[in-house]
């Protein structure tokens, strides 16, 4: 009916408050507390924080309770709140070398300095539905001996190969250098590796893995090895100018993923393994993973390789990462349209009593159709 | 441990929803879009409260220019009263306290989607667009780097082929909205999706014309009384649509119309799609041959919420 876009003001009044209701649900039932989200259901927390751009467990508990479980609903929310937060400065690097370590895992080696720490993980549990956890009385877990003592210092894989010169060196940084920050600066190409990896952050997890996957069926494939996946507890310092030295705001937990990829040398460079990398807030792996995995694939250029894949595409891959742009577009296409859509109807009823014309006026001498016009 | 979020109130947010130095920096681009007429300049798009998609860049572009003595008029599908216009307009009383309006007249700002207003627009008005996808030869070049070069060289012939096309294959120009114009004789622009029908309309438009994608993250403007040219032939020259019938309700000429089904059997009506325009005509006393008919009783009167006034 046509009133279904007309008295617009009481429609959404209307729906707001039948949304209000069925996110709660039934009443009988206790309402979930911020709380309880927040510890329970942190993994969906640490992935609104990723892609909202925003850590603060608090208010990722929040919108995902707001957003009725949609993730993307509850990233979209962290992001119009982190909009109107005043910008005080920028941090000083973090540095994961002296993170607090929970876990930490090397593909490439079987040990090393400072040990493989499985850590909270799903990796070698059987996926087997646990009705115990739907019983009403699920009993405290058992408490968890510290088997191993980290030191305070783990040093990173990828330092142990540089030390023999197989992998390339990180990046030097330039102290004057400034970083790119797309939430600041419109995303415009060429784009550097930093706001690349900026980018790919905040970019969608379902993006990202399906773009990482490719890359390993064939499309542009990098010979990815985990040199080390690190998950845990990381200071964040700011210099402040008035002290003259920095000082530590806090901590916050990530998961830094650094890929070993094959290279076999080119033109441009010496045979050594290159880099991928990837962070995100909490323990949100298979993100981590495949950002590293896109990161390398995008370096085909400064590596002297050759453009033949999706995932390498800077312009492809940057632009479509976003979930809430993407989300915003493709969820546009409910809003009324029918004022374009009543010039497609005034056009496509002209071509077609112009084609059925053009049909009557067959010669059926050779059955060759008369130009439209 | 708790993680319950200290809750700042609503009030927080400043004039407008924008803090002043994202307004500013806006207001620098919209500046260097006017210098350049056509000419889409990036700015540092915000996320907005509203998805993207919804008007996030016409939003952020009316939130830097808007006052507190503004009147701003909100119009979706040419009508004020459709649900998004509704809500966008909401957005605005709450963040900025401005009067709203559904006169045309009454308005300083108009901030619309897919329409220009029947009436025309004075010297003292503001028009803001809301643009999904700013750049004109998107759909013949998908990759931004390419276009851009192809502006700055103002390379057009893709496009003047792509028309050609059109016209070889069907005989006509097959866009029917968002149709590309010229501004200023320099910078092919996409007018947003507006129909064709409105391109004349921008055409040394007394009012000052401002563009914004939010998503896309460029703005654009069209100075006042700025030749905007209609790409097309000598031998194919622009034309817009034209309606056999007037509107149903008003009996309103010349006026782009909204085709309404009344029933499942091949019953509808043509009305205006500017809803102001038609309820000032009824006003002033003219009626359409379908005013009266009991299956366009819901769009005559009923439901329709009585136009606002200044306040």
């Amino acid at each position: 009916m046509y009133v279904a876009v007309k008295g617009g003001e009481e429609a959404i009044s209307n729906a707001h408050q039948l949304l209000a209701k069925r996110r709660r649900g039934d009443t009988s039932v206790p309402a979930l507390t911020v709380d309880q989200i927040a510890e329970q259901l942190s993994l969906a927390v640490a992935r609104v924080m990723g892609e909202g751009s925003l850590y603060d467990e608090g208010l990722a508990a929040l919108a995902i309770k707001q957003a009725r479980g949609d993730l993307i609903e509850a990233a979209f929310l962290m992001r119009a709140y982190r909009t109107t937060l005043p910008r005080l400065g920028y941090s000083q690097p973090l540095d994961t070398g002296r993170m607090y370590i929970e876990r930490r895992i090397s593909a490439t080696y079987k040990d090393l300095p400072g040990g493989q720490v499985l850590g909270p993980t799903f990796d070698y549990s059987h996926r087997l539905l646990d009705f115990a956890l739907a019983a009403d009385a699920e009993g405290l877990p058992e408490a968890v001996a510290r088997r191993v003592s980290t030191p305070a210092s783990m040093p990173r894989v990828t330092d142990l190969l540089g030390d023999e010169g197989l992998i390339e060196p990180d990046p030097a940084r330039s102290a004057d250098a400034a970083v790119s920050d797309l939430t600041r600066e419109p995303l415009s190409f060429p784009a550097d590796r930093d706001l690349r990896l900026q980018n790919l952050a905040r970019g969608d997890e379902g993006f990202l893995l399906a773009l990482a996957y490719s890359s390993q069926r064939g499309y542009a494939r990098t010979h990815p090895f985990t040199g080390e996946i690190r998950y845990g507890a990381v200071e964040v310092e700011f210099f402040a100018e008035e002290l003259g030295f920095a000082i530590t705001l806090g901590t916050i937990k990530v998961t830094e993923c650094q890929m070993v990829n094959q290279f076999s040398g080119s033109a441009k460079a010496a045979p050594t393994f290159t880099r991928g990398y990837g962070l995100v807030f909490g323990q949100v792996e298979r993100k981590a993973m495949a950002m590293s995995m896109v990161d390398r694939a995008m370096r085909w250029e400064e590596l002297g390789e050759e453009l033949t894949a999706p995932v390498q595409d800077h312009e492809f891959v940057l632009s479509h990462s976003d979930n809430i742009q993407a989300t915003g577009f493709v969820e546009h296409l409910k809003l009324p349209h029918y004022v374009d859509f009543q010039a497609e109807l005034d056009l496509i009823r002209k071509l077609r009593a112009e084609w059925l014309e053009a049909q009557g006026a067959v010669d059926p001498a050779n059955g060759k159709k008369e130009a439209a016009e | 441990m708790t993680y319950a979020p200290q809750t700042p109130s609503e009030s927080a947010y400043n004039f407008a929803y924008l803090d002043e130095q994202t307004k500013r920096m806006i207001r620098r681009a919209l500046l260097k879009g006017i210098a350049i007429p056509g000419y889409q300049v990036p700015f540092a798009s915000r996320e907005m409260p509203m998805p993207y998609g919804w008007g996030t860049g016409g939003v952020q572009v009316t939130a830097s220019i808007i006052g507190k003595d503004d009147c701003l008029k909100m119009i979706d599908q040419g009508s004020d009263d459709t649900t998004n216009a509704v809500s966008l307009r909401g957005f605005f009383k709450k963040t900025a306290g401005v009067a709203t309006t559904f006169e045309t007249a009454d308005a300083s700002i108009i901030q619309t989607r897919h329409r220009i207003p029947e009436k025309p627009l004075r010297e003292d008005q503001v028009i803001v667009f809301q643009v999904p996808i700013p750049e004109p030869l998107r759909f013949l070049e998908p990759r931004e780097t390419e276009t851009r070069k192809m502006h700055g060289l103002e390379d057009y012939g893709l496009m003047h082929v792509k028309l050609y096309e059109d016209i070889a294959k069907n005989g006509h120009i097959a866009t029917t909205y968002a149709y590309p114009v010229k501004v200023n004789g320099r910078y092919v622009m996409d007018p947003s999706p507006t129909p064709k029908f409105d391109n004349p309309k921008i055409d040394r438009m007394p009012a000052l014309q401002l563009y914004g994608a939010g998503r896309e993250q460029r703005v654009y403007a069209v100075p006042p009384y700025t030749d905007v040219k209609s790409l097309d032939f000598e031998d194919y020259p622009f034309e817009v649509q034209s309606f056999d019938k007037p509107c149903g309700l008003c009996s309103a000429e010349g006026v782009y119309l909204d085709e309404v089904i009344l029933d499942d059997h091949g019953g509808r009506m043509f009305v205006c799609s500017d809803t102001n325009h038609c309820e000032e005509r009824r006003a002033q006393g003219l009626t359409g041959p379908m005013a009266a008919a009991p299956t366009a009783a819901q769009l005559s009167d009923g439901n329709e919420p009585k136009p606002e006034t200044r306040t």
